[in-house]
């Protein structure tokens, strides 16, 4: 994986270019000393670090469009981050670059009951966000693993989501507004408390869009009730297939489960040694099944959901008769990362998605890559809507091992891709899948995806190096070929 | 002026339209099944591109909850398809036919997303751009890419479907479409509250949107459209009727409307055959279309004024009724509510200042579009609710990105856009 290479002209008016921040953001905001960069120089793949040239951490709208303003017209590029736990290194800094910290805009705006949404600064976590509205028995329903430590404005540039997502959505889905500033300073309003934002839906493509199109000052999420009651089934297979079948069959009957979650047997064991939930041993694919809603609802659902767990052949089930039970299903689950990680000194978490329908195949194919790169592999799996993440455990201290890592995982991703499935369902491409994406899009998909980019920020100073694996300038892009009279089409049926 | 139409039958063959028209410098009237004649901002385009002939459905699996069709597909040939599995799309596309006189049943699957057309699941279940996961098209430069994934989780690179909904074909005559559809309710029921005024049917509908019990359609009829309902009991009120819907699992919905029925206070109850009417009403804003029909022979549905123009008006739901009181207040106006309040259709009488009278109404609230009215009228008023100077100007730019030249339905949606 290569960067771009720094501008040296740029690092050399280093001096320059911080005197010029700091006029706009006085004191502890704007951070030049090499120690203090220290923090900031990985996100959470942290195989990738950078010293950023700079650290600026605006508190205002107004400092944060002058800031962008001033690097555009000095050609500084700008790298925004939020809590720094992106795991595809979309926070990575450049070392000819300005780091943007939005960890300041800490504040919520405004609860709203009547409208059901909340108006947020963008460094406020996403936990954050349900506990400020929890006292009316309100959340806010996507909820990646890291939600205690992500910000919202993190979640909006990487699409996020989590366990409720097949339910609820991901982020883009509860999303109603935005205030964002462009590379040139431009503050921008889009959508509001009202559905629909007119016009074209410009934060259905900011959403995702991974920090390069522009930077998020403000953001109106919109938040639900909690449901009335959630209860579990724990299910046991003794092959993955039939686990995936069940998954299939629930969806099939026309159930929508809260959450829905496969396990397989290295993660089943390295969760259970670790946190002890009372998960069979003896079983090749473990699903936990959420069912959330009614009490008549959810007793009903979890009635049939248990019967068709049984006709797919499982051999263990236990439905949750208490919330602490329930919470001790997930516990396993959400511990399943550490949990890992204390089996192996070092792990590397993919994200893919494919079909549910290609589950055997891959994990078929991925047990042989295993094999082929002497590294084991544990699977969790957000069975409900197709999206993998295999844990790849390997040893930094030994050599070679990373690399070997590495390569594992892009031969997983590609497989992903190979049976009709996407490169990332929740993490984003960032730096770490960006040379994979000429695996799912072509030259003209990827040309089209940069024209949208230079109309957000023509000279490509925002969050380069991510995302597309070329750099390609906004003029050349642009370029219109007319062959006028040379063609005519004949074929076409006219009328 | 001579009007060419091209009717590719492969994504190649419309890739070829496109770069025909870019050579000749002719821009593109981009059609579905070309109901849209009254649609957006007039635009004169010496020749159509007719995409009717990509159709068909390429792939439909229901376990995966995706389904890709060709974009010319009629939706009445998805519908039924997706039905028989007990599926649907569940952001409840409109049929517009009704409002504009014609038939229903028309509208194509890249007519639906490329209109953005939502019904009252709305406020639960989002939109055509919530359920468009996956694109390909030709762009304006004549180029044929894809866009988004065929799976139900994916955030590779840009969501270039999003862009895609609701923008009018200005960006790209869609050839494909990978859509979610999710599972049919089992059952549906609708509690009806009977003779509040818009401000206290909103706070009701506040209240079940704000309950737990997963609420699926809240809309407010005044007395004079409830009684063009084709449903006996929605008309007989005789006044100003409030509806909730709720939808899903029988023992669910029988729980969930006992709840509400208690917390509201409601007058009644419609059962599975009236709310699926009611609900249609309400979703292809039938009230104001012309015909009425067949089976009330004259009465009921229908009936309206169709020299009246129709404006759809989104807005922050606790400002619905004091927004609808200034619209009424200013013009002579009809109206509804939809989306528990967010969403006001209003039938306006011709008035030379309507535009601005409803868009002064709304402030900053929301926006509304003029969606049925002469084309005088289109030409003279913004169809289109004006949008903030920065943002017109990136819109601008998103659109060259697209379509350089300006060859797809140039003007459709904004002058220059
Ligand atoms: C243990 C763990 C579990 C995780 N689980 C999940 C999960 O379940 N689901 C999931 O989706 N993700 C998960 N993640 C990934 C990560 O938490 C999310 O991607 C999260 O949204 C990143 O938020 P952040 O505030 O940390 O952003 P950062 O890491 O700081 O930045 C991420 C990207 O967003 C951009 N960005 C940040 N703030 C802004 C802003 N205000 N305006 C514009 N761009 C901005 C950055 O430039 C960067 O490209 C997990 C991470 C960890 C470490
Ligand atoms: C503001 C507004 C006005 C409307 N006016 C009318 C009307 O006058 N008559 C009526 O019957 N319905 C109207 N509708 C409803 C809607 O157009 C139809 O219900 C249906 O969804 C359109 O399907 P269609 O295939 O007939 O599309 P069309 O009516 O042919 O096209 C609708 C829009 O979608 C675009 N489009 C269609 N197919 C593609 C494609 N493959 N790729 C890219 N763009 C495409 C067109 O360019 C046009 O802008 C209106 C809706 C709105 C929101």
């Amino acid at each position: 994986m290569r960067m771009p290479a720094p501008d040296d002209g740029v690092i050399a008016r280093r001096r320059e270019i911080i005197a010029a921040l700091r006029t706009i953001v006085p004191g502890e905001g704007v951070i030049a000393d090499e120690s203090e960069l220290r923090a900031y120089e990985c996100d959470g793949l942290t195989a990738y670090r950078q010293l950023p040239m700079v650290v600026v951490l605006p508190s205002t709208v107004e400092q944060v469009s002058r800031v962008l303003r001033t690097c555009k017209e000095m050609g500084v590029k700008v790298v925004p981050r939020g809590a720094g736990t992106s795991l595809s290194g979309g926070a990575l800094p450049l070392a000819d670059g300005v780091l943007l910290g939005m960890g300041k805009f800490n504040r919520i705006l405004d609860i709203d009951f009547a409208n059901r949404c909340v108006v947020t600064q963008p460094g406020v976590t996403n936990l954050g966000i349900s506990n400020a509205v929890a006292h009316e028995g309100f959340y806010y329903a996507p909820d990646p693993s890291s939600q205690i430590a992500c910000t919202i404005g993190g979640n909006i540039a990487e699409n996020s989501g989590g366990v409720h997502c097949l339910k609820y959505g991901l982020t883009t889905n509860n999303v109603l507004g935005l205030e964002m500033v462009l590379m040139d300073g431009t503050i921008l309003r889009l959508g509001g408390k009202h559905l629909d934002a007119g016009g074209y839906d410009l934060m259905g493509v900011v959403t995702g869009s991974e920090g390069l199109l522009g930077v998020v000052t403000e953001v109106t999420v919109r938040i639900l009730k909690k449901p009335a009651t959630a209860r579990a089934v724990l299910i046991g297979f003794p092959t993955s297939e039939q686990g995936g079948d069940c998954v299939a069959a629930i969806i099939a009957a026309g159930i929508i489960p809260g959450g829905m979650e496969m396990m397989d047997r290295p993660a089943i064991h390295a969760a259970e040694d670790f946190v002890h939930a009372g998960y069979p041993l003896d079983v090749e694919a473990l699903l936990i099944v959420e069912l959330d809603g009614p009490a008549a609802e959810v007793d009903h659902l979890i009635e049939q959901v248990a019967e068709i767990a049984r006709s797919k052949g499982c051999c263990y089930s236990r439905v949750s008769t208490s919330e602490e039970e329930r919470l001790s299903f997930w516990a396993g689950r959400k511990a399943a990362f550490p949990a890992v990680g204390r089996i192996s000194p070092d792990y590397y978490c993919m994200d893919g998605t494919i079909p549910r329908k290609a589950l055997p195949l891959v994990l078929h194919r991925m047990q042989e890559m295993s094999g082929r790169y002497a590294l084991r592999v544990a699977n969790v799996f957000h069975a409900g809507d197709g999206n993998l993440h295999p844990l790849i455990l390997y040893d930094a201290n030994k050599p070679g091992e990373l690399e070997r890592a590495e390569a594992f995982g892009n031969d997983i991703l590609r497989l992903c891709v190979e049976v009709g499935g996407v490169l990332t369902g929740e993490h984003g491409v960032g730096v770490e899948k960006r040379d994979l994406m000429t695996d799912q899009f072509d030259e003209v998909d990827l040309d089209q995806q940069q024209r949208i980019k230079c109309a957000f920020d023509p000279d490509g100073l925002l969050n380069p190096g991510k995302v597309f694996p070329k750099l390609h300038r906004c003029a050349e892009l642009g370029r219109v070929h007319i062959h006028k009279g040379e063609l005519r089409f004949p074929d076409i049926p006219r009328f | 002026m001579t009007v060419t139409t091209i009717k590719p039958d492969s994504a190649a063959q419309a890739a070829d339209a496109v770069r025909w028209a870019l050579s000749e410098g002719t821009p593109l009237d981009v059609a579905g099944s070309g109901s849209k004649r009254g649609l957006g901002r007039p635009i004169q385009t010496a020749c159509t591109l007719d995409l009717s002939g990509l159709s068909g459905v390429v792939a439909y699996e229901a376990e995966e909850l995706v389904l890709t069709a060709r974009a010319g597909t009629p939706m009445a040939e998805i519908l039924p398809m997706l039905a028989e599995r007990r599926q649907q799309l569940a952001f409840e596309p409109q049929d517009l036919g009704p409002l504009f006189g014609r038939p229903e049943g028309q509208g194509t699957l890249g007519g639906v997303v490329a209109s953005g057309l939502a019904g009252p699941r709305r406020i639960s279940a989002g939109s055509a751009r919530d359920h468009t996961l996956g694109i390909a098209g030709v762009n304006g430069r004549g180029d044929l890419y894809k866009g988004g994934g065929k799976v139900v989780k994916n955030v590779t690179g840009y969501d270039v479907p999003k862009l895609m909904a609701g923008s009018f074909g200005t960006l790209t005559a869609l050839t494909e479409l990978t859509v979610k559809v999710l599972p049919a309710p089992e059952d549906c029921r609708t509690l009806l509250l009977a003779g509040r005024e818009d401000a206290g049917a909103v706070a009701a509908l506040t209240a079940a949107l704000q309950s737990p019990y997963d609420v699926s359609g809240a809309a407010h009829l005044p007395a004079a459209v409830a009684a063009r309902s084709d449903v006996r009991a929605v008309a007989a009120v005789g006044g100003a009727v409030t509806l909730v819907r709720v939808e899903g699992f029988g023992p669910s919905v029988t729980a969930r409307v006992a709840a509400l029925k208690e917390e509201l206070g409601a007058d009644a109850v419609l059962d599975r055959d009236e709310s699926l009417v009611v609900w249609r009403e309400v979703r292809d804003v039938a009230y104001f279309g012309p015909t009425p029909s067949p089976a009330s022979a004259g009465e009921g549905r229908g009936g309206g004024d169709d020299s009246r123009h129709v404006w759809k008006i989104s807005v922050q739901p606790s400002e619905g009724p004091r927004v609808a009181e200034s619209i009424r207040w200013a013009l002579d106006a009809e109206l509804y509510f939809d989306w528990g309040g967010g969403l006001i259709w209003a039938a306006v009488a011709p008035a030379a200042d309507a535009a601005a009278a409803i868009r002064g109404a709304l402030g900053t609230a929301g926006h509304a579009t003029l969606v049925r009215a002469p084309e005088d009228v289109r030409i003279a008023a913004e169809v289109f609710h004006p949008l903030p100077d920065p943002v017109m100007a990136l819109s601008r730019r998103v659109k060259e990105s697209f379509d350089p030249c300006g060859i797809l339905n140039p003007g459709r949606m904004y002058a220059g856009v």
